[in-house]
């Protein structure tokens, strides 16, 4: 059975039209019955196919919250590890360990003047996944005699929220603070979701998908007050914005290396001495990076995460005005010439290079697809596979439809202007191609609610 | 002196555009033209000293990486 409104020569996805009956109300029937039941098979996938038309070559990357390129200069300062400088930076009775261990102590450095920390206070690890798992799991077990209490938000990156769920089975309590629907935490349900046994608070500074940034410097007033670990995912905020340790009262934090054109395989583990802050380990081996992180230091990645630290404390200015720059020209032509667009999260209180925008009446996959040209993705990565709507945009409270219809834009030091132009023009060109083809769009121009359709699925 | 420094701007600019890859050369052809024009008007002559030997550390490293990229280079 199949009874929706079409205009002649225009053919439905498959999975419309064999899957969902459109219901309309009197109020709004047809003026023109013959309209009815009227699909053309004829022909009709001629103006919307794009087959062909994909350009040649390496899409532009606009996709740098999943990762970001190397720097050169990055490389530059690894190749000598990675070629005749191989020592074991641990190795203390020959001169190939003692220069690798010089090279990997001055990276140690870099990384801990990029958020104002101490180098003594740097473990490194393999990413910000192990960072995020030896900072929750590990707080969480050495206090959990006394304290059996955890406080993380909804929007965290899934590291956060699966050792948390692991945690639950070793008796904690989480609490999981809902998030506002521009994406940050309300600082009065944090204080009152502190209890006498919480051990350690967990918030994101910069959201991976949606890249609004928390009030770090309260969240952090208010653990240090109750006298609450606060641990924080840094790895989208460190190198992007200014980041310091004791400004926001930071105990432990998570750094990417790979998020800041550093290599993958590498992160480090901020953990604060005074007032000490103590974790059991996750990996138990020969006591490298005292006791915290057994296993040899992968002493050229080290160095590389050292490198992209010390360049990204450099650059950080000139990158975030650039970042600021390209966000501020897209955001402003797509919302010039495609209607129908929302921002997700916080306008203000956000990392421009970070743009998710929700395109109404398109379907996100499609538009993926048809975006050939540009490397683009939903949310994060590890959820890029499949077709489910982001957990982040649910929890800020987007509707389903506006969840599936996202896009993050991703803009880094490597993005160009050009790059950014001819995204908006694939954009608006997809966006307005999809929805001449989508049913919704053309009951939206004729002033029907949408949200006011009984769907019937058969 | 004048001639010094325009020899490494144009020493800069030249080995950036060696990179195979597109956005590592717009980048540091940017950078460059962004490092020079802000630093225009700087008189403290310590200060000159700094940022030129800063310039010519990037001059090496950007020409050797610039010679490897064009080893692996691929498409653009």
């Amino acid at each position: 059975m199949l009874a929706i409104a079409l205009r002649g020569s225009k053919t439905l996805g498959s999975k419309l039209t064999s899957s969902i009956v459109v219901r309309r109300c009197a109020a709004t029937a047809p003026k023109e019955g013959r309209r009815w039941l009227q699909i053309s098979t004829t022909n009709s996938n001629m103006d919307f196919s794009i087959a062909g038309q994909a350009k040649e070559g390496r899409s532009a990357f606009l996709d740098n919250q999943s990762t970001t390129a190397m720097d050169p200069r990055v490389l530059d300062a690894m190749m000598p590890l990675l070629t005749w400088q191989y020592g074991n930076p641990h190795s203390r009775s020959h001169h190939y360990g003692w220069e690798a261990e010089e090279l990997v102590e001055e990276a140690r450095g870099h990384v801990a003047k990029l958020i104002g920390a101490d180098a003594k206070e740097i473990v490194f690890t393999s990413g910000a996944t192990e960072c995020n798992n030896m900072a929750v799991k590990g707080v969480a077990r050495f206090y959990g005699a006394k304290k059996k209490h955890i406080i993380t938000t909804q929007t965290e990156h899934k590291c956060v929220l699966d050792s948390c769920r692991v945690l639950q089975n070793e008796g904690f309590e989480i609490t999981y603070l809902p998030v506002q629907a521009n994406g940050l935490i309300n600082l009065d349900t944090l204080r009152a979701a502190i209890r006498p046994d919480t051990a350690l608070v967990s918030v994101m500074a910069v959201n991976n998908e949606i890249g609004v940034i928390q009030p770090m410097v309260e969240i952090g007033k208010i653990c240090r007050e109750n006298k609450v670990f606060f641990h924080s995912d840094i790895a989208q905020a460190a190198g992007k914005i200014d980041v310091n340790v004791n400004e926001w009262n930071l105990d432990l934090a998570s750094i990417s290396g790979h998020k800041i054109y550093g290599p993958k395989g590498v992160g480090a583990l901020y953990i604060r001495r005074r007032p000490r802050v103590r974790i059991e380990p996750i990996i138990s081996g020969g006591g490298q990076e005292r006791g915290l992180r057994s296993g040899t230091v992968p002493a050229p990645l080290a160095v590389g995460l050292g490198a992209a630290a010390r360049i990204a404390l450099e650059e950080r200015e000139r990158d975030y005005a650039h970042a600021k720059r390209l966000s501020e020209k897209m955001y402003k032509a797509v919302m010039q010439r495609v209607p129908h667009v929302t921002l997700n999260g916080d306008p203000e209180s956000r990392y421009p290079g970070n743009l998710n925008l929700s395109f109404a009446y398109v379907e996100g996959e499609s538009l993926l697809m048809a975006l050939k040209e540009v490397a683009v993705s939903s949310g994060s990565a590890c959820t890029s596979a499949s077709l489910e709507p982001s957990y982040v945009l649910r929890a800020l409270g987007v509707d389903e439809d506006m969840a599936h219809t996202s896009i993050r834009f991703g803009i880094g030091r490597f993005t160009t202007e050009e790059e950014i132009d001819y995204a908006v023009n694939l954009v608006e060109k997809h966006v307005h191609r999809l929805r001449e083809m989508s049913p919704l769009w053309e009951m939206v121009q004729e002033g029907i609610d949408i949200k006011k359709i009984e769907w019937v699925a058969h | 002196s004048k001639s010094d420094v325009l020899h490494l701007y144009r020493n800069l600019l030249r080995n950036s555009k060696k990179f195979c890859n597109y956005n590592f050369r717009e980048y540091f052809l940017r950078r460059t033209k962004e490092d020079f024009k802000c630093h225009k008007n700087e008189s403290d002559p310590s200060k000159v000293q700094q940022l030129l030997e800063k310039a010519r550390q990037d001059l090496v490293v950007i020409s050797r990486q610039a010679t490897l990229s064009q080893m692996y280079a691929a498409d653009r």
